[in-house]
């Protein structure tokens, strides 16, 4: 079968004591849009929560939004838990503000790559770059898949 | 005369309601002890000697009854994930009327099949995986289960895409299957009502004979569902109303048994303080818990052990001395009926610790969280603060004095804030123990079943 966003479902959450709802709502539904199943866990998940919800819904990819600046310290371990899930080998995503204070991009993406994330994405980047990225990096074809945004 | 005859195969005792449907009265009630390790016909006619003979020789409109003999509806389920699919699958058999023995998750073990083989239940419930997500799992316990001495029926409520090979890898090897939709078809999405009627099905077609009850259907039309199931579709009569008959809104019913504890609540259960953000699984809008392990006879041994001899006391005007004693003799004759004042003082203790532990697990929660902007609170299970009816349904709440008071103990409490049970609902009590008549009539004769509810309910503030 060849692989649309339409047979790839993702799992989206926002990850800690973090009520950054707004962008949440917007990344469902710009994933959505492009035809992916979105199992959207909300606000205020952990990520025990992550992992549960991608386990029972067989998720490719899980993207992990965490916008209050305690991305470091609340995204340590998460692929090691993946890992002794059985969802070791899990599409892991992040991004938002993920750090607090001026701090060089390259390093905050270098210390997430570390921690086991594949993409780590700065704060403003455009829901559409994510979805393109998420596309190719689940071999999906572009041009089948995708909904009708209204 | 229009009379319809209503029955209750108890656990204890088997209870008739004789109810004027034209009058919207209720007739006449008695009770005898359920013989179903011998005949259950026994017990029903015991109980139907002691109705006035005018009445028992009358003609009945209809003859409907419902059962939790012969220990009640017992499943086991099985789902994917402890909080997920599990949970939904626990909570549609629940819904149903069962009493969940055990509750599996993730691949069944060697040691969990032996387990379930000897638990024997009456039927399994089967899960895992959203629609469209995990098959892996409920295939392989699929094929686990078809190499099994599990004889029951099994209800296949899995994700849809598995649901055609389980099915296929189960009945092939002599198993008895039925598929319905999955009580969860995706992450925290809450589908429990295809399940519950298919198990009503399974209880209806096959439990009853399975039982040794179906000697009772010479008799009554039907034995139509557990008791617990009569008891919810009451509250749910009550709380929705009819076409033409407005409902009380959302409600609790404490149901307290010789041997259980049932909390019903009808309604959503959405936070009702701002700033308050739900979790977890969404609850379904009429929810029953039963704690198996808080009865005021069979297991009064268990609530002391779990709410504590304190507890028990608070709730006493005696000082029961010989308390452990008291309450090993009362689980061992469970149709023991209070006589003495210290007798009641006793029940009312042991059945308001019993219906505040149940409250506390039925009732959502809050939990506090801080966070770089400060406090935030997330709530967990439903919201019952808001509540506006509170009712009270088991033997002790007609005849006690001071069963009003039972249900004032189960309410909101400020040293609890956290624990969201109802603030200051109206209290009753199902005085004539018809509860379950009404549910039993709800399907057939919904407005008459409505307004003999009310006017029997007995109000306490």
């Amino acid at each position: 079968m060849s692989s649309t966003p339409a047979n790839k479902t993702v799992v989206l959450g926002v990850l800690g004591v973090d009520a950054h709802v707004v962008g949440n709502k917007i990344m469902a539904h710009a994933l959505e849009s492009a035809g992916f199943k979105v199992a959207n866990i909300g606000i205020f998940s952990s990520q025990e929560d992550f992992i549960r919800a991608a386990i029972e819904s067989a998720a490719d990819a899980i993207l992990v939004a965490s916008l209050c600046g305690h991305g470091e310290m609340e995204c340590r371990g998460f692929r090691d838990k993946c890992m002794e899930a059985g969802i070791g080998g899990i599409q892991l995503v992040v991004g938002g503000n993920l750090v607090v204070g001026k701090q060089q991009w390259e390093d905050v993406e270098r210390r997430f790559l570390e921690m086991g994330f594949n993409r780590v994405y700065p704060p403003g980047v455009s829901p559409k770059k994510v979805v393109e990225d998420l596309k190719r990096d689940l071999n999906c074809s572009s041009e089948s898949g995708a909904r009708s945004s209204g | 005369m229009s009379l319809a005859l209503l029955i209750d195969f108890g656990s204890t005792f088997t209870k008739i309601q004789a109810i004027d449907l034209a009058a919207e009265e209720i007739v006449a009630y008695a009770q005898s002890c359920t013989t179903v390790e011998t005949d259950i016909m026994v017990g029903l006619r015991e109980a139907l000697d002691l109705l006035p003979p005018k009445i028992r020789n009358s003609t009945f409109s209809c003859k409907l009854s419902s059962s939790s003999a012969a220990g009640g509806l017992a499943m086991v389920t099985i789902g994917l994930i402890p909080e997920l699919s599990a949970e939904a699958a626990r909570r549609a058999a629940l819904g149903a009327g069962a009493k969940v023995i055990r509750v599996y998750s993730f691949r069944l073990s060697s040691r969990e099949l032996q387990e379930l083989e000897a638990l024997k239940p009456d039927i399994l419930l089967l899960a895992g995986g959203t629609d469209g997500g995990n098959s892996e799992v409920i295939l392989e316990n699929a094929k686990k289960l078809a190499q099994s001495q599990v004889r029951c029926p099994i209800v296949i409520a899995g994700n849809k895409v598995a649901a055609d090979e389980v099915n296929d890898l189960l009945s092939f090897s002599g198993k008895t299957t039925l598929v319905t939709d999955n009580v969860m078809p995706e992450v925290n999405g809450l589908n429990v009502e295809p399940a519950r009627a298919m198990i009503r099905k399974v209880f209806i077609e096959r439990i009853i004979e399975a039982k040794g009850l179906k000697k009772a259907e010479e008799f009554v039309e039907g034995i139509l569902m557990p008791t617990p199931t009569a008891v919810l579709s009451a509250a749910q009569l009550l709380s929705q109303g009819t076409a033409s008959e407005r409902g009380l809104g959302d409600l609790v019913v404490v149901d307290i048994g010789g041997a259980t504890t049932d909390v019903h609540s009808i309604g959503l259960g959405n936070p009702v303080q701002a700033g308050v953000v739900c979790k977890g699984l969404p609850e379904p809008m009429a929810k029953r818990t039963v704690e198996g392990d808080l009865g005021i006879r069979y297991n009064a041994n268990f609530i002391l052990k779990l709410c504590g001899q304190e507890r028990i006391l608070k709730n006493a005007r005696f000082s029961h001395p010989d308390l452990l004693q008291k309450l090993q003799s009362l689980s061992r004759s469970v149709e023991t009926l209070p006589r003495s004042e210290e007798d009641l003082d006793l029940d009312f203790a042991l059945a308001a610790s019993a219906a505040q532990s149940a409250m506390e697990r039925h009732a959502g929660t809050i939990e506090t969280l801080w966070g770089p902007q400060g406090q935030y609170y997330v709530q967990h299970g439903k919201d019952l603060t808001n509540i506006g009816h509170l009712i009270g349904t088991g033997g002790i709440f007609i005849h006690h004095s001071q069963a009003g008071e039972i249900l004032r103990k189960t309410l909101f409490s400020l040293q609890e804030p956290f624990s969201l049970r109802p603030r200051d609902p109206a209290i009753y009590t199902d005085a004539r123990y018809c509860l379950f008549a009404i549910g039993l009539l709800a399907d057939r004769y919904p407005e008459q079943a409505c307004r003999i509810a009310r006017k029997y309910l007995k109000k306490w503030n």
